[in-house]
């Protein structure tokens, strides 16, 4: 009985110790971080119109597309497609964005469509595309948007972020924010 | 593509080389030694201890260490098991989630309690704030505990005959707080800067470019984070764990995680040599883990970059690799060493879904968590590959016929039985709940009662695949890693309930056989070393206890691996 009190007072103490005094800690060392921890945003002329890492759903024709979604880009409820790689229903579905893709780009081949356009990311919010996800969708935008061709795809490759390692991204809602503001 | 490599390469060896200090700062730790964070932490241990009335230099037995082990555990499970069940109606709750069903309340709590952390939940709609923090807490404390063990068991491997074990309570605090505490705030903090978040507001409403009204969760993830993976625990702060562009915003934090949740595990190695004096031995048991692990790596990682094939028969270009479930600023040549990372060392956070990787690595997620020796958790990696090696000595003791000694101790009947029996229980929690779930999934009229009518609804991919996913989470669950094929429908009393007991069981009965070994080893007389001692710090002993380990898993998982993801590989 003695050892079982010991045990509820050393939990009461390590409680305060983790569960309190270290998330505080983090939490006051947030105060000087980007937008005080709560989340980078991105705003257009003073009103928040997203933030920075969390993708959000273009599908409009004058937008450039992010990635397909499992949830639909809502951002309270992240996850991915959980689909398996032989799934014959995941695997039509891949079939019909990669023609709807044709589609509204009568210009593409099949071999230029990156495998990032036409899968779902895993948490749904995949806020980047690949390079070659965003040069396929130039020639679309400037004719909906009656831009010089060459200067949309000169604005996407100044959007394209490199890094000593890893991958060569590109952020959809950054790019887009610039898009607007393109004459 | 080079790039991408490197980044792999470059994440492994830092790992490594980081690891050998941080092993012999917890090697002086455990020993009692000096370090540079005494005075810091001796005035804070002994606050804690005294207002808790414990002392710390009173020695222990084994089976006092486990009474006390056992007992902790006892009161945190009913703390954060009522937490999670009132946390509707307890504060921090901005966004009004309610409270937890019973049975989900019960698999959460033991899953937080035995460092597995499998969420049946998504964090964003599933848990408060609150209780957010009280899982953190049990993220800390569980990683304590399974270091503590390891603690006990390097003790009891000392070269003398001794029932005095050290101070579990002392073990344990120390792990916390001098260990896991001051490497969590570190990476919290590299989090924090990154663009993870750390607040306590709801969520945000907001209007998109486009002009759609969209909320965004957030919450106080950065400290979380950091000891999901410092403590090898993985349970994510949101639903898509640490594939969440919040949860794990770019390529560098990515780094951080990976290297967050590999260096205790591989620390824990060089601790042993540090602690004993026995360099060799560390050494060789680091080199086995790490060919195993490697041997594990390579196909997951070459069939992630080659992308999927039935995709590639469309036509379209696979540059970048399998996308589906992956993130673009990972790309696929981190993501599938990440799903090893954390399959082999059980911390089961994942940065892509498991569920749409390529079936050659699934087998390869799998066989990682089936075999359950190589680095393995914080702490209980050790004491996985402790039974190997009882065993390994145990088999070439025979073969050579000499009798089995380990580090001057006689191995004999009583402890090669518990070896024996931790051994098998591993293969026989996995493969009698997956017949179970794939008898219900295939008679599901009768399992009606279970979900919503209709048990083959649990699964999310037909044939082979939907097998992999039933295989996968009770494989996850035995080997406390936490990780799944999330596409299967677990929030339900028939998976609640069966993965909570087979965490239970896999948790406590591997804790309890090594210390009993170890106890029952450190009483018994030293012999020293002669001509007649089987050498156990040589590589061809390595190559031994490599040899048992891959033969037990081959025998009992194979069959299993061959209806699941190998029959996918060939079908496709």
């Amino acid at each position: 009985m003695k050892n079982l009190f010991s045990i509820i007072k050393l939990t009461a103490v390590t409680l305060i110790l983790f569960a309190v005094i270290y998330p505080l800690a983090i939490y006051g060392i947030a105060q000087l971080a980007p937008n005080q921890g709560k989340g980078e945003t991105i705003s257009v002329n003073g009103k928040v119109v997203g933030y920075q890492k969390i993708g959000q759903k273009f599908d409009k024709s004058n937008y450039f597309w992010g990635r397909p979604s499992a949830v639909d880009y809502n951002a309270a409820g992240s996850a991915g497609s959980n689909k398996g790689p032989s799934n014959p229903d995941y695997l039509a579905l891949v079939q019909k964005r990669i023609d709807t893709l044709l589609l509204v780009h009568p210009y593409l081949k099949k071999s230029d469509i990156p495998s990032d356009m036409v899968t779902a990311s895993g948490s749904g919010l995949d806020p980047n595309i690949s390079p070659q996800g965003a040069l396929i969708q130039v020639k679309r935008i400037a004719k909906e948007r009656k831009l010089d061709e060459a200067k949309v795809k000169s604005l996407v490759e100044s959007k394209i972020n490199t890094a000593v390692v890893g991958p060569e991204t590109v952020n959809v809602l950054e790019l887009n924010v610039a898009l607007d503001q393109l004459r | 593509m080079n790039t991408e490599l490197l980044g792999v390469i470059g994440i492994f060896i830092l790992t490594i080389v980081l690891a050998i200090p941080l092993g012999k700062y917890i090697a002086k730790v455990f020993l009692g030694d000096k370090t540079l964070l005494d005075p810091i932490f001796n005035p804070i241990e002994k606050f804690i201890f005294k207002i808790s009335g414990i002392n710390p230099a009173e020695e222990m037995n084994w089976k006092q260490h486990l009474k006390a082990l056992l007992s902790i555990n006892l009161v945190w499970f009913f703390l954060c098991f009522f937490v999670l069940l009132f946390q509707g109606s307890l504060p921090l709750n901005p966004d009004n989630n309610p409270s937890m069903t019973p049975d989900l309340a019960f698999n959460t709590a033991i899953s937080f309690l035995v460092n597995c952390n499998l969420q049946h939940y998504s964090g964003e709609s599933g848990v408060s704030y609150l209780s957010q923090i009280v899982l953190m807490f049990l993220q800390f404390v569980s990683a304590g505990i399974g270091m503590a063990a390891a603690a006990m068991i390097f003790t009891a491997m000392k070269e003398r005959t001794t029932e005095k074990l050290g101070n579990f309570y002392d073990y344990f605090i120390k792990s916390c707080t001098r260990i896991l505490l001051p490497l969590s705030a570190i990476v919290a903090v590299a989090l924090v800067f990154s663009g993870t978040p750390m607040t306590f507001e709801g969520k945000d409403a907001i209007t998109t470019l486009q002009g759609d009204h969209v909320e965004v969760s957030r919450g106080p993830a950065a400290a979380f984070i950091a000891i999901k993976h410092i403590g090898t625990n993985g349970g994510g702060f949101f639903g898509a764990n640490s594939a969440h562009p919040l949860e794990n915003p770019t390529y560098f934090t990515n780094q951080v995680e990976l290297w967050a949740q590999m260096i205790i595990p591989f620390a824990m190695i060089f601790a042993l040599g540090f602690y004993l004096n026995k360099r060799k031995l560390s050494n060789i048991i680091f080199g086995v883990m790490t060919v195993g692990f490697l041997l594990l790596v390579v196909p997951t990682v070459m069939s992630e970059i080659n992308g999927n094939p039935a995709i590639e028969k469309m036509g379209i270009a696979q540059a970048t690799g399998a996308m589906e479930g992956k993130e673009v600023r990972f790309g696929p040549a981190i993501s599938g060493f990440w799903s090893i990372a954390t399959t082999v060392i059980s911390t089961g956070s994942v940065n892509s879904m498991h569920d749409s990787s390529m079936p050659m690595s699934g087998t390869m997620q799998l066989l990682s968590m089936m075999v359950n020796a190589f680095y393995g958790g914080c702490g209980v990696g050790i004491l996985n590959y402790y039974i190997f090696i009882i065993l390994a000595v145990f088999i070439s003791g025979l073969m050579v016929g000499r009798t089995p000694e380990f580090l001057g101790k006689k191995i004999e009947a009583r402890e090669v039985k518990i070896a024996a029996f931790i051994a098998i229980l591993h293969p026989l929690l996995i493969l009698a709940g997956t017949a179970l779930a794939s008898y219900f999934a295939a008679h599901d009229t009768a399992m009606g009662y279970w979900f919503n009518g209709n048990a083959t609804g649990w699964l999310n991919n037909p044939g082979n695949h939907g097998f992999s996913e039933m295989l996968y989470e009770y494989t996850s669950s035995a080997a406390n890693n936490g990780s799944g094929f999330e596409g299967l429908g677990d929030n339900n009393p028939f998976w609640n309930i069966t993965t909570g007991i087979v965490l239970l069981l896999s948790r406590f009965i591997p804790i309890i056989g090594p210390l009993a070994i170890a106890g029952l080893l450190a009483g018994k007389k030293y012999i020293p070393e002669s001509a007649g001692t089987l050498k156990t710090d040589t590589s061809i002993f390595g190559i031994m206890t490599f040899a048992v380990i891959a033969i037990i898993a081959a025998l009992s998982f194979f069959p299993a691996l061959a209806l699941g993801p190998l029959a996918e590989y060939f079908g496709m």
